[in-house]
């Protein structure tokens, strides 16, 4: 019964959502308030009945209710409480419920936190967001239901996916589909202010903090799924360029571009056109994410006809939303007329430069993702694009972006003085060459000798750093970026070893400007430490954020350079009681045994890591195989280190007695995840900025003062 | 195929099929590091033909071990990395390759890029000049009041 009244909420909310669509259009076009008020409680009573329905499948699958269909397929009675509740969205149905669900709060929320939007404007993004709901509740009513009962319900299910069995994963759709999802209010906004004819500064404000959000969620759901591939899949990768992770990279990398723009446009009242644009797109992005991942149209093209109905249905959503979108921009954009004059020097071109390496990142990674799909249907050739495709295509995008990132940041609006910023960056780029130069000595190990060196020529330089000329500060950055550059051309040409210092040496100049920025933000040259300090404190959080943010990307860059480049692989045969060399360490396997877990078995190592005789660690890598889905899963054992991790993964036993072992050390894995959550971070702390937390709510306690508020 | 469900599998659970071997083996691994690390940079490029989008260096499935073991037999034979490539090619496919070689239309998909770089660059120069050189014309100083009326009304 219960049951039945979730499929029956779920119908309720799609005949709400058209209410919600057609009746606030129709009344903002018509200017009837009444009209228009439909759409707040409408987008309330739609999360309602979605929340609803959400809640009976979640309580399906507590409960293991094996009548539906969708519980039997995936939840098995053993299974810990965790992976219950998880399993609600580890399958397309529940998945595709929990994305409505969140769509539907992002709705409500507009409803509830839009009391200071212009009531014209409200009544149309709900509206917009209200036609996004239709499509997906249709979509799901019509094509993946997952309230189906059995007709013959059997005494236990087929469990979950053991991989999906983990509290990364566990955590990492929700986390994505609040990012997918978020930009959809980027999106509702942007078709709003096209029919309206309008934007401006305070339709960027509201945008703004939407789309940051929904980059921060996005950002979290990528690392989570990044961090889980690393410590799951037995090998310490952490990006594979697959189809489905570019699937929410595109969306990431626009979203990057979106908040930037809209940042111009709040400003400088610039831009515009560019934001809507890139709004229509990047939402365009999440709904071509979503085909790629639900249609299996590009992992394998074969299986598009395994269920071509759902691969249309959302080919129709994608043509209707991303082709209506640009239709409408192409008729309206022309309406948007920039105020803010910039000249080409500025922070404003600084941002479209970033706009433009972000986007064409995202183009190229789109182009390379469906290229084979392109290839088959049209020049009928069976072909792949995968990780050297990548690698060599879209890294020049993101180092020529983390060049210019400290440059960019620290341009003043309108009209910027590169010299000045140029000097003031002068020692972050020192800073940089420093670790650069220290990583290579590290790996030649000199490692000691090198940082005495470095240390007495930083000391030397800070105290004569005042007497340096100004004309001599200007030149060091472009000296310093310019000897990089060439270092990394001529590193391509030979071969990679030089990839590594380089690498690491861009992220150190990323995080080092980021700290420049900040500084030069807290004082003049000569006032005094107390002072800066002082100033630094009341930053506004925005400064903050982006200063965080930006370092984050920087940590990123470095710690992937460090893993690529200087990873250590072993892979032995080891028997019981033997040791094995993995760079500095020695690794012994101490013994293997079976052990079972609540619904698997496993093949447990216990494996003693030494360091020069001195005891390190003791690691427990597992292989489990769950007997209800019959697979096998690895648990490497990892040493999270500040360095560097230890991973040792437990193979299979060989013929002669012993096991196949694999080994690895690799540096500042810890760093890669402490960059995202540093992003995200600083995404967080912009987010609470003053302007957003205040303005709105200024407007909310002067509107009684005016007594009347007109529908605009 | 255990790792191409990154992600997809929270999606659609594709069936895994279950192997036992984990990726490359210790007795597949040659004698020679030299040729040892030929044959690791030609198999990461080397896609597994059974899997979804997995080189066969990370791969599980038996073909995948096959192909290991052919790269290796060649390279032992003497045969240079374009060679040994040349000879999966030959029995397999241009499928099994991830790094696709240059033919028919193949120069739009490496040129996209920077020519879409270029193309934007280009374009936003342009437009970026043309408005830094008109400069504020009657029009905006006209709004920059509008502007200031604007913060006004945001400010309470």
């Amino acid at each position: 019964m219960l049951i039945e009244l979730g499929h029956f909420a779920l119908i309720l909310a799609l005949m709400v959502a058209l209410v919600q669509t057609i009746l606030p259009l129709w009344g903002a076009w018509r200017g009837r308030p009444v009209l228009m008020a439909v759409a707040e409680p409408a987008a309330v009573v739609q999360f309602a009945l979605i929340a609803f329905a959400f809640g009976v499948l979640t309580w399906a699958f507590v409960t293991s209710d094996f009548s539906v269909a969708l519980v039997v397929s995936n939840s098995h009675t053993l299974k810990p409480m965790l992976y219950k509740i998880s399993g609600t969205w580890g399958n397309h149905e529940g998945s595709l419920l929990l994305w409505t669900l969140i769509l539907a709060l992002f709705g409500a929320s507009a409803a509830w936190f839009g009391g200071a939007l212009p009531a014209r404007l409200r009544a149309r993004v709900i509206a917009v967001q209200g036609s996004v709901g239709v499509a997906f509740l249709a979509f799901m009513l019509f094509t993946s239901n997952p309230f189906l009962r059995m007709e013959m319900p059997p005494m236990d299910g087929r469990d979950l996916n053991p991989l999906l069995q983990d509290p990364g994963l566990a955590f990492h759709p929700p986390f994505l589909y609040l990012g997918y999802v978020g930009l959809s209010m980027s999106f509702s906004f942007a078709i709003a202010a096209l029919i309206g004819g309008r934007v401006d500064a305070a339709w960027a404000r509201w945008v703004r903090p939407w789309t940051l959000a929904a980059w921060v969620f996005l950002t979290i759901g990528i690392a989570l799924g990044s961090w889980w591939a690393y410590y799951e899949l037995g090998w310490g990768g952490f990006w594979f360029w697959d189809p489905v992770e570019n699937a929410s990279f595109m969306p990431w990398l626009l979203a990057a571009a979106l908040l930037h723009s809209a940042i111009v446009v709040e400003k400088r009242e610039s831009l515009k056109s560019w934001t809507i644009l890139l709004a229509i797109l990047a939402f365009g992005f999440s709904l071509i994410g979503t085909f790629i991942v639900r249609s299996g149209v590009i992992t394998s093209v074969h299986s598009f006809a395994s269920d071509p109905e759902r691969g249309i249905f959302i080919l129709m959503i994608l043509g209707f939303f991303t082709g209506g979108g640009l239709t409408l921009f192409a008729a309206r954009a022309g309406a948007m007329q920039a105020r803010g004059v910039f000249g080409l020097v500025s922070r404003e071109s600084a941002l479209v430069a970033n706009n433009i390496l972000l986007a064409v990142g995202a183009f190229v990674v789109f182009i390379g993702t469906m290229w084979p799909l392109f290839a088959e249907l049209l020049l009928g050739r069976v072909m792949s694009v995968g990780e050297p495709f990548f690698n060599a295509a879209f890294t020049p995008f993101f180092v020529a972006l983390a060049l210019i990132l400290p440059l960019g940041a620290m341009l003043a609006w309108k009209r910027g003085d590169p010299g000045r910023v140029l000097g003031l960056l002068a020692p972050a780029a020192l800073a940089a060459l420093a670790v650069g130069l220290l990583s290579v000595a590290i790996t030649q190990g000199q490692g000691m000798i090198a940082l005495l060196v470095l240390v007495g020529a930083g000391l030397g330089l800070a105290l004569l750093w005042a007497r340096v000329p100004q004309l001599i500060r200007r030149r060091v950055p472009l000296i310093v970026l310019g000897m990089a550059v060439l270092a990394l051309i001529w590193a391509v040409q030979t071969g990679r070893s030089a990839l590594g210092p380089i690498g690491v040496m861009l992220g150190a100049w990323v995080v080092f400007g980021s700290l420049a920025d900040l500084w030069s933000r807290s004082g003049r040259e000569g006032t005094p430490l107390a002072g800066r300090l002082g100033r630094l404190r009341h930053l506004p959080r925005a400064e903050w954020g982006k200063a965080i943010a930006h370092a984050g990307m920087g940590v990123v860059v470095f710690s992937v350079s460090a893993m690529l480049a200087w990873k250590v692989e072993v892979i032995a045969v080891v028997a019981p009681g033997d040791s094995f060399a993995l760079g500095p360490y020695s690794v012994q396997l101490a013994d293997v045994r079976a052990e079972r877990g609540p619904n698997y078995i496993s093949t447990m190592a216990e494996m003693v890591v030494r360091r020069g005789g001195a005891q390190v660690v003791t690691l427990y890598p597992e292989k489990r195989s769950y007997p209800v889905q019959g697979m096998p899963t690895t648990e490497a054992g990892i040493d999270y280190g500040w360095l560097r991790d230890i991973y040792l993964v437990i193979g299979d036993p060989q013929e002669n007695g012993g096991w196949a072992v694999r080994a690895y050390i690799e540096p500042f894995a810890n760093w890669l995840w402490a960059g995202c959550a540093l992003m995200a971070l600083g995404g967080l702390f912009s987010l609470s900025d003053r302007r957003y937390r205040v303005a709105p709510a200024g407007a909310k306690s002067a509107r009684p003062r005016g007594k009347e508020v007109p529908a605009e | 195929m255990i790792r191409s469900c990154f992600l997809a599998m929270a999606l659609l659970l594709t069936p895994l099929a279950a192997t036992e071997a984990l990726a490359v083996q210790p007795d597949e691994i040659l004698a020679d590091p030299g040729l040892e690390a030929r044959a690791r940079m030609i198999s990461r490029e080397i896609r597994c033909p059974v899997c979804q989008g997995e080189n066969i260096d990370d791969s599980n499935a038996p073909i995948s071990r096959d192909l290991r073991l052919i790269i290796r037999e060649r390279l032992v034979a003497g045969d240079s990395n374009d060679e040994v490539i040349d000879f999966v090619i030959a029995r397999y496919g241009e499928f099994v390759l991830f790094n696709p070689r240059l033919s028919g239309w193949d120069w739009v998909l490496w040129l996209s890029g920077p020519a879409a770089l270029v193309l934007a660059l280009g374009g936003s120069w342009f437009v970026l000049r043309r408005r830094a050189l008109a400069g504020p014309g009657p029009v905006s100083r006209l709004t920059d009041e509008e502007e200031a009326r604007l913060r006004e009304l945001l400010k309470d």
